[in-house]
């Protein structure tokens, strides 16, 4: 009840094609990463708000730029968040909190959003979301999130649409 | 499963011939058990005979006659009394009348026929038996006794490999290779993963048997899916180029030969699933079927249990020395598939959505699969390519999980 009636060769490794060297050493060609960071608050009193710096560099052909930074606000991640909801076939992540109890004016003790520990958790919630969006092969070409990543403004009338690889 | 033995004043035993040199089979029970029973095939005779002992000696068994059936039949769990008997005979044990002791018959199903091989599965059965039948006036009497039946089959004339060149576009094309589309239940499966591009971040990659039973027809029908065994290829991050080699012996794992349309009531088949895992958990697979078939062994001498054989068996051995085991066998056992490993897939599922746990039932219907580029030599399975694709493949959250 053995395989001791196969001959060796039934069962050796299949031929391949060698890998040429150029491919073994060269740069991986998934090289993606994102990192949020930088968290400043602008402004004063009620009309605060903070933003992070989303540091991008790639070498997928699909980004135009290989290296972009930009600044975006919690609001701008929601706004995308919308955007892929409706238009890519991807379940979307979700977003850290919106921190609704923490606005309210007698929270008591810390500064509410502007919190920092409150800002380090949500910016590790955004720095989580955004890759997993960015590296998700079926939501990797959509306009909103090339334009969210790359542009230095988020144009909110903008045309939804798809990316062709360059 | 046998029923009714022991009621009324009688005790039922069936024992067939050759019972202490006939192989036996493992079988799976209806309620998990497994149980050992004698080993047949097509066209061999089952004989053997009846003891039927009157429990108080003294005590008189009036009965309207006693018969044996030889019957071969499947049932369908979900649909209580839908049993099909496909082979069923009847032999005649003795006129209407009066047991006062113990007393025996012979039985001789003639080259009876067994076209099919037994099968327990998770919504059918096909299951061959014995059954006695004291017919009295008010309960029957009744004794079944089960046996396994296999179906040998040839080596194929025409075994083709499979080769095919899945993926997304512009983000992961893979050439995978299996090298045969049929093979023996204690074969190896010899294949490759070839990476033609690489644009995502692979974590892990793994082979995956899987069964998939279908009973019963029309819109009635059960889809049961059960994931046999797992085989982790790979561990790492491959770039363009790579070459990853698949060596998978089948005979680690409970298989069974493929099933086509038995009887029209149910088919078994079975599916090699090549799974690779990124970093961020999604699952991106492609399922290909393969024919499992069960070949006839060679013929080697057999086991002497006689005490008079076992004598001079012992002599030969002393004469000649150690046994020798087979060299092949001891290199197999060596390089023996190590039992699967279970990816953290529940855990992760659970990180990204809460999606839905449990077995992989519902598969078929939104697993996300790669597309086909290209098709390859078998004409096997043609290369599916879903219209929709992208819609349906890369599911991440909707992952079923194994």
């Amino acid at each position: 009840m053995s395989t001791s009636t196969q001959s060796a060769a039934s069962i050796q490794r299949l031929q391949h094609k060698r890998q040429t060297l150029d491919d073994a050493y060269s740069p991986p060609a998934n090289f993606l990463e994102i990192d949020v960071c930088n968290p400043e608050t602008h402004g004063v009193n009620k009309d605060r708000y903070t933003d992070y710096e989303v540091r991008m560099r790639t070498n997928l052909p699909v980004f135009r730029l290989k290296e972009s930074s930009v600044r975006r606000r919690y609001s701008e991640f929601e706004w995308l968040r919308g955007e892929l909801e409706r238009d890519s076939k991807i379940v979307v992540p979700k977003l850290p909190g919106k921190a609704l109890r923490l606005q309210l004016p007698f929270r008591g003790g810390g500064d509410g959003r502007f919190d920092d520990e409150f800002i380090e958790e949500r910016r590790r919630g955004l720095e989580d979301f955004i890759n997993k969006v960015t590296g998700h092969p079926l939501a990797q070409n959509e306009k909103c999130l090339h334009m969210f990543l790359q542009e230095q403004t988020v144009d909110r009338g903008y045309v939804p649409g798809k990316v062709r690889t360059t | 499963s046998f029923f009714g033995l022991v009621s009324q004043g009688a005790e039922i035993d069936i024992v067939l011939d050759g019972q202490e040199s006939r192989k036996t089979a493992e079988l799976k029970l209806e309620d998990g058990r497994k149980e050992r029973l004698p080993l047949y095939y097509d066209g061999e005779t089952v004989s053997g005979k009846v003891n039927i002992l009157v429990k108080k000696s003294g005590t008189k068994l009036e009965h309207q006659g006693i018969k044996i059936e030889f019957v071969g039949q499947i049932d369908l769990y979900f649909d209580r009394g839908n049993r099909h008997e496909f082979v069923s005979m009847v032999r005649e044990l003795a006129r209407p009348g009066i047991l006062t002791q113990g007393v025996c018959y012979g039985f001789e199903f003639v080259n009876v026929e067994k076209p099919y091989e037994s099968y327990s599965g998770a919504n059918v059965r096909l299951r061959y038996y014995l059954r006695v039948t004291v017919v009295k006036r008010l309960s029957d009497l009744v004794k079944e006794q089960d046996i396994c039946v296999h179906t040998l089959a040839q080596y194929p004339d025409l075994n083709s490999s499979i080769k095919m060149e899945v993926g997304i576009e512009d983000c992961l094309h893979i050439e995978f290779e299996y090298n045969k589309s049929k093979y023996h239940l204690k074969d190896v499966i010899v294949g490759k993963i070839f990476f033609l591009l690489v644009r995502i971040k692979i974590r892990h990659m793994e082979v995956q048997i899987i069964r998939r039973e279908l009973a019963g027809s029309g819109p009635a029908a059960l889809n049961e899916s059960e994931t046999l065994a797992k085989f982790e290829i790979m561990d790492g991050a491959p770039v363009r180029g790579e070459s990853i080699p698949i060596r998978l012996f089948l005979s680690g794992y409970d298989l069974t030969p493929s099933m086509r349309d038995v009887n029209k009531k149910f088919s078994v088949k079975y599916y090699l699933n090549l799974v690779l895992v990124d970093e961020e958990e999604r699952r991106y697979f492609k399922q290909q079927e393969i024919t499992l078939f069960r070949r006839a062994e060679k013929r080697r001498r057999p086991i002497a249990n006689s005490y008079i054989e076992q004598a001079i068996f012992h002599h030969r051995t002393a004469q000649f020395g150690q046994q020798q085991q087979p060299t092949t066998r001891a290199q197999q056992q060596q390089s023996q598939a190590t039992p699967p490993l279970t990816t953290p897939e529940d855990a992760a599922a659970a990180a990204i959505s809460p999606g839905r746990h449990g077995d992989a039932n519902n598969s078929a219907a939104d697993s996300p699969e790669l597309e086909s580029g290209s098709t390859h030599v078998s004409p096997a399975l043609p290369a599916a390519r879903s219209a929709p694709g992208i819609k349906d493949v890369l599911g991440e959250d909707d992952d079923d999980n194994y």
